[in-house]
């Protein structure tokens, strides 16, 4: 891969050059196996309490490869992972916020 | 395309940014926070509702065979996107027109997919106000899905640029930022995909 990249000073605007055809094929083939091994820990019963965290590895692996090399985050200015990271944080931590609110102190409630 | 016309194409900040690209990643930092609270809301109701339909279970109404196909569309159309900007950047307008056509025709198809299964579930009794799955379900994905339909009428409008050879590479970061938009609701699927379908 790296022969398909340049820093990105060589750009003078903080954007580097993206990732190449090669690279991009080689990240489709691993996100359709990530999404077979997803239906596969889904349709297993035997993977029991485990099915959530490895679900959960699963989706943020892709969602990590399609942001870092087809949204070129891996390659362009840290500044634009700032404007898009702070918020998804934010917008997860609401989530957590609420599944505790309402799914998880109520089971405690006396 | 000129040098001043080319040079119109790009506007930077001082932080040497470009501003489209700095705008749009705002927006869709926005965007994580607006689907954040439709998949909060889902995940609230998530075996709260007290009638039929419900959508897991032997008499459950997903099917995660289809919608597996659906998910491996979108994703594939992702890899269009990307080489559909690797053409512009390269000036192949064969290449252009090509990648754009085939990521937006994927993109119709996961519309159609979508389009079958909303009116699969009504027809089992599952409108919007049946029950919390379904009020939390179609909003949600419906929102999903409207964004997926305003990608692909933006990226028609590309092909009809790349068409008319009014896409060289000096206008690329219009490519890159339709890209973004694209690829943001291929992300927001992919969380869905499991949080919805894979998540009983």
């Amino acid at each position: 891969m790296s022969s398909e990249t340049h820093p990105a000073a060589a750009h003078g605007h903080g954007e580097a050059e993206h990732a190449g055809p090669k690279t991009y094929v080689l990240i489709a083939v691993i996100l359709a196996i990530l999404t077979a091994g997803e239906v596969a820990v889904y349709e297993i019963d035997a993977f029991g309490a485990a099915k959530i965290p490895m679900l959960a590895v699963l989706t943020t692996a892709k969602f990590a490869l399609v942001v870092m090399f087809f949204m070129h985050l891996k390659f362009d200015s840290r500044i634009f992972s700032g404007v898009f990271v702070a918020p998804l944080i934010l917008g997860v931590a609401v989530v957590a916020a609420l599944l505790v609110l309402f799914k998880v102190l109520p089971t405690m409630a006396v | 395309m000129s040098h001043a016309a080319a040079a119109h194409e790009h506007h930077y900040t001082s932080t040497g940014l470009d501003t489209w690209k700095l705008g749009f990643w705002t927006f869709i930092g926005s965007e994580c926070l607006f689907f954040g609270s439709l998949i909060a809301t889902y995940m609230v109701y998530k075996g709260q509702s007290i009638t039929g339909p419900y959508p897991h279970g032997p008499e459950g109404v997903l099917d995660i065979p289809l919608t597996t196909i659906s998910t491996f569309v979108l994703l594939m159309s992702s890899f269009n996107m990307v080489m559909a900007l690797h053409a512009v950047k390269e000036g192949s307008r064969k290449g252009s027109i090509f990648w754009i056509l085939a990521t937006a025709f994927f993109g119709s198809i996961f519309l159609g997919f979508q389009a079958y299964e909303f009116t699969h579930f009504y027809h089992a009794g599952l409108s919007l106000g049946q029950n919390l799955f379904s009020a939390s379900f179609f909003v949600l994905t419906g929102f999903h899905g409207a964004h997926v339909t305003v990608g692909v009428i933006w990226l028609l409008a590309l092909w009809v640029l790349a068409l008319r050879n009014k896409l060289p590479p000096e206008r690329a970061t219009a490519v890159e930022v339709a890209g973004l938009y694209w690829h943001f609701v291929d992300v927001v699927w992919i969380a869905i995909f499991t949080l919805i379908y894979l998540i009983e």
